[in-house]
């Protein structure tokens, strides 16, 4: 089979083609968005994610890197698990994204199975079709069960850019489109309970909203027992306790959703990113009857095209099922296990460098004593085959979020890489320190 | 009404991906388990093994009542010989410490499997299940079961039952795992998945070969088709008891059970006299002709027989039997494909040719292992240690069971080979192992070898050991990383060697044994 080989594009995707890396790059600036691309091939990331399977992902250039970012848990079961693959393959033989006006068969039976696998007293599911929507749904919901108008949330919180949410997260999203509004949208130190109650005690509150774990904040713990009492404030002035489980949900934390580690029974709780396996945007919110009164009220009150499109229901069905199953949550424990104690021995070999390991499961900050520091870290272990990012809210802690079906063996040579990667991060800043 | 459409696009069966799942989970398992310290061993073999026999006689009933097969109180002895017998066989015997050969200048270290995959059969469900879960653990490897469909309830019971005992006394989470809803697609993917190890069939030939053919190591047993030569010299009153009641032991489903008693013609007639008083009624011919329309009409075997006691299948068969019946015994002449009789029969039908001489008894026996039933076992009843050595040498099996039953003996309950659920049949039973599966198959090891100079020292290796026990689950609860402190350490592991409980249950089993085995062989 020797054929003329008459100037073939080099990267060839069927609908679309391009000659190399380079113009692919070129253009992502002419057309698409030129501060991002640029902000990545200065920071030495010069990634364009082209194959991906299991927790492999490949750059245009064929450089294969572990990944340990996930995009916050999307891909928490992998790149194109074969599993929800099949399952959205075989839905579309007769399913599309449905018709938001109606009763629909593939949005009633994932509400029913996230019911049943939820804390109890959650017992309504409205879709959304990203986390921010969801976001926005739960913050109108709370709004709307309370008749008030405020919202609390944590210094530094990310609950997404749409228009609600992005009132509860930090300025730089806000100002950036006239869109503070710190009348409203109240922000709270994080493990600061004098703070919460003050925030609270006008009884003008109609919610706080709380990650689990405050992800792009570099994922900081809750102090033991504050979710806890933050719950109990909400209670104590007539507050609703909205859980943003978007990156601490579906088995991260070795428990299906993270909030139940903590006992507590949120009013409201969001799901998104990982709940459709990666394959079909989806977010949906959970809440109790007491909080989605207005479903009754009127049906239609919120409306969303794609919100709880049928082909997403079906991933997220199929995500859902994997997840719950005992083999993966005995898995995560596994996993959490072994990448703790490794990481553990690698913090013991540069103490005055990685400072901090913060963890609960899978879900891991790392912690470097230098301001910038993941930025170092991340550029080494990109270099060293891993991809995981820095905090954009704490560029000291590098977020770590491994898969919860990581095999034993991606997981060893995961942790090679890493101690490696920052290792070497710890000798480029002792020479720039040293050459300063 | 919906008219679904879908297309058979790459569908996987159903179970397919829950069983790769339990695949990976076994892998973590086994990677942890391959790290732990003797003394954590033994404290988990013993205390699973207990569990099983504990619920010996539940499981027992549990066991016929689903499958329709079998004799309780035999399967009682057995569930109880492969848990507790087992452990009690190879106290003492350490498969996880390093072993150091001074002399030689080697150290050999234990290396588990791994992921061991268990197939079960019916006819032997718990007993098997528990054997295989219990050679598992002594070798520290993580195992899933999968048991015959038709056994498959009280099997999942069973292996259950033993893994909650297992993980709480400190064995890794998921060490034992079952496939509660076995099938054929199921089954294959967990043969040929890459994290199998290996693989211990036992069941019939097709699940045998697959075993074979799925590329993972195996070790597959083949099927027996026991022939048991009487001679003129043996004690036949004592001979027809050991044969009857091996013969009748759980209604003749082991593939250890006597097929064919080929018996010298000087004492045949004594030998079916003394048949009849141990409870064997011996079938004229158109009895024995109406027998064989019955458990293989149209010269097929009829798997309603299998296990089913001896009065039952008479009456199938129109015939009148005494009842207390336990075997019924078939006279024929010629040990050919063709005559139903010289083939396996999983059910207590006794085979019966006379031949005139010894030596031409060792030509019959040939000719019924030529049917099926080679590597596997075979039996003799004599006096004389020439003709013994000649019929060992002769028949192409791997064990002679020699004046006791062949159920019991060939299994190494009544003898002192090793006990066992699983019988290698070798190469002339198309299978890797030749011996009675036993924990050491489960187990390869790592030589350190130094060199043989004489001037090269190998330094003492006494007391250096690379295992650890445990120091709380495996794997540790994922509790946040600033609350451990806070949050009460997990439940330290319990690590007296055995519980006070536990240690009298297995005084009172090792009695029960004694009792049972005393009552099987009374004379
Ligand atoms: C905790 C949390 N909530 C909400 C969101 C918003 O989700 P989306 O980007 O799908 O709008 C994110 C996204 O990163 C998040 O991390």
């Amino acid at each position: 089979m020797t054929q003329e080989n008459t100037a073939a594009p080099e990267f060839d995707y069927g609908l679309f083609s391009y000659d190399s890396k380079e113009q692919m790059l070129d253009k992502s600036k002419e057309f698409w968005n030129p501060g991002k691309t640029q902000f990545w091939i200065d920071s030495g990331v010069p990634l364009v994610i082209d194959r991906r399977e299991e927790y492999f992902i490949y750059d245009m250039s064929g450089k294969r890197l572990i990944d340990a970012h996930l995009n916050g848990g999307t891909y928490n079961l992998g790149h194109r698990n074969p599993e929800v693959v099949q399952a959205v393959t075989m839905a579309m033989q007769h399913f599309d994204i449905g018709n938001h006006h109606f009763p629909s068969l593939a949005r009633t039976a994932l509400a029913e199975a996230l019911i049943k696998t939820a804390p109890s007293g959650l017992s309504k599911v409205i879709y959304g079709s990203g986390g921010g929507e969801a976001i926005d749904i739960a913050l109108k919901t709370a709004r709307h069960a309370t008749q008030k108008r405020k919202i609390v949330s944590i210094i530094k919180a990310y609950h997404g850019h749409t228009g609600l949410a992005v009132g509860t997260g930090d300025d730089r999203f806000s100002k950036l489109f006239l869109s503070d509004r710190p009348e409203e949208f109240p922000h709270v130190p994080f493990n600061d309970l004098e703070a919460m109650e003050d925030a609270l005690r006008g009884r003008d509150v109609a919610a706080v909203i709380m990650e689990t774990i405050p992800a792009t904040y570099g994922f900081p713990l809750p102090n033991p027992g504050y979710l806890e009492a933050v719950k109990a404030l909400c209670e104590k002035y007539d507050a609703l306790y909205i859980a943003d489980e978007v990156q601490t949900g579906l088995m991260r934390t070795g428990e299906l959703w993270g909030i139940t580690k903590h006992g507590i029974t949120p009013d409201i709780l969001v799901t998104g990113k990982g709940i459709s396996g990666g394959l079909y945007p989806i977010a949906a919110v959970l809440a109790t009857e007491k909080a989605a009164g207005w479903l009754n009220e009127d049906g239609f009150g919120h409306i969303s095209t794609f919100g709880g499109a049928e082909l997403g229901c079906i991933a997220a069905l199929k995500t859902l099922e994997i997840c719950s199953r005992e083999e993966t949550r005995s898995m995560v424990h596994y996993i959490a296990d072994y990448v703790g104690k490794r990481l553990a021995e690698v913090q013991a070999t540069y103490p005055d460098w990685f400072v901090g390991i913060r963890q609960n499961g899978v879900i891991l900050g790392l912690e470097f004593a230098h301001p910038q520091g993941a930025k170092y870290v991340m550029r080494h272990l990109y270099e060293n085959g891993v991809w995981a990012i820095f905090s954009t809210l704490d560029p000291r802690v590098l977020q770590y979020k491994p898969g919860i079906l990581l095999k034993p063996e991606v997981a060893e040579e995961m942790l090679d890489r890493t101690e490696l990667a920052i290792g070497k991060a710890y000798a480029e800043i002792r020479n720039e320190r040293r050459s300063a | 009404m919906s008219e679904m459409t879908f297309e058979p696009l790459m569908v996987e069966p159903a179970g397919v991906p829950r069983g790769r799942a339990m695949v990976e989970r076994a892998d973590w398992a086994a990677r942890a388990y391959a790290k732990y310290d003797a003394a954590t061993v033994n404290r988990i073999v013993d205390a699973t093994a207990s569990a099983l026999a504990a619920r010996a006689q539940e499981f027992a009933r549990d066991a016929v009542t689903e499958t329709g097969f079998g004799v309780v109180e035999h399967k009682v002895l057995k569930n109880i010989a492969c848990s507790t017998g087992i452990v009690e066989t190879y106290r003492g015997q350490d498969f996880v410490s390093p072993e150091i050969d001074e002399v030689n200048k080697i150290v050999a270290i234990p290396r588990p499997a791994g992921v061991v995959l268990a197939l079960t059969p019916s006819t032997n469900p718990v007993a098997t299940v528990s054997f295989k879960i219990i050679l598992a653990l002594m070798t520290r490897n993580a195992i899933i079961i999968s048991p015959h469909p038709m056994a498959k309830k009280v099997c999942v019971a069973a292996a259950k039952a033993m893994a909650e005992a297992a993980v709480a006394a400190g064995a890794p989470d998921g060490i034992i795992q079952i496939v509660e809803d076995p099938s054929i697609p199921l089954i294959n993917a967990l043969m040929t998945d890459e994290r199998t190890d290996v693989i211990v069939a036992t069941g019939g030939s097709p699940v045998v070969r697959s075993a074979y053919r799925s590329g993972n190591p195996a070790i597959g047993v083949g099927p027996g088709n026991v022939p048991v030569l009487v001679d003129a010299t043996a004690d036949i009153q004592k001979t027809a008891a050991r044969i009857i009641e091996s013969k009748a032991f759980d209604n003749s489903i082991l593939c250890t059970n006597e097929s064919v008693v080929i018996a010298e013609e000087a004492v045949a007639d004594k030998l079916l006299a003394a048949f009849a008083r141990e409870g064997a009624y011996v079938l004229k011919d158109e009895e024995r002709d109406a027998i064989r329309n019955t458990v293989f009409p149209e010269g097929h075997f009829n798997i309603k027989m299998v296990g089913k006691d001896a009065v039952w299948i008479a009456e199938q068969a129109g015939i009148k039997v005494p009842a207390k019946t336990r075997v019924l015994v078939a006279p024929f002449d010629l040990v050919v494909p063709e005559e139903p009789f010289a083939h396996e029969k999983l059910c207590p039908v006794l085979g019966f040719v006379r031949v005139p001489s010894a030596d031409r008894g060792i030509d019959v026996a040939r000719a019924i292992l030529r049917i099926t039933g080679a590597g596997h076992s075979a039996a003799i009843h004599s006096a004389n240690p020439n003709l013994i050595m000649k019929f060992s040498a002769a028949v192409p099996v791997l064990r002679v069971s020699v004046n006791v039953g062949n159920s019991l003996g060939s299994s190494g309950i009544q003898t002192n080979l090793p006990p066992t659920m699983t019988i290698g049949t070798g190469f002339a039973g198309r299978s890797s192992v030749g011996e009675n599966l036993q924990p050491k198959h489960l187990l390869n090891y790592t030589r350190l070898a130094y060199n043989a100079d004489v001037r090269e020292v190998m330094p003492s290796f006494a007391g250096l050991n690379p295992w650890v026990s445990p120091t709380g689950p495996v794997p540790a609860y994922p509790l946040a990383s600033n609350d451990r402190a806070n949050t009460p350490a997990p439940a330290p592991i319990h690590r007296e060697p055995i519980s006070q409980d536990v240690a009298e249950l297995r005084d009172e089993i090792r009695k029960l044994i004694v009792e049972e085995l005393h009552a099987l062989i009374k004379n």
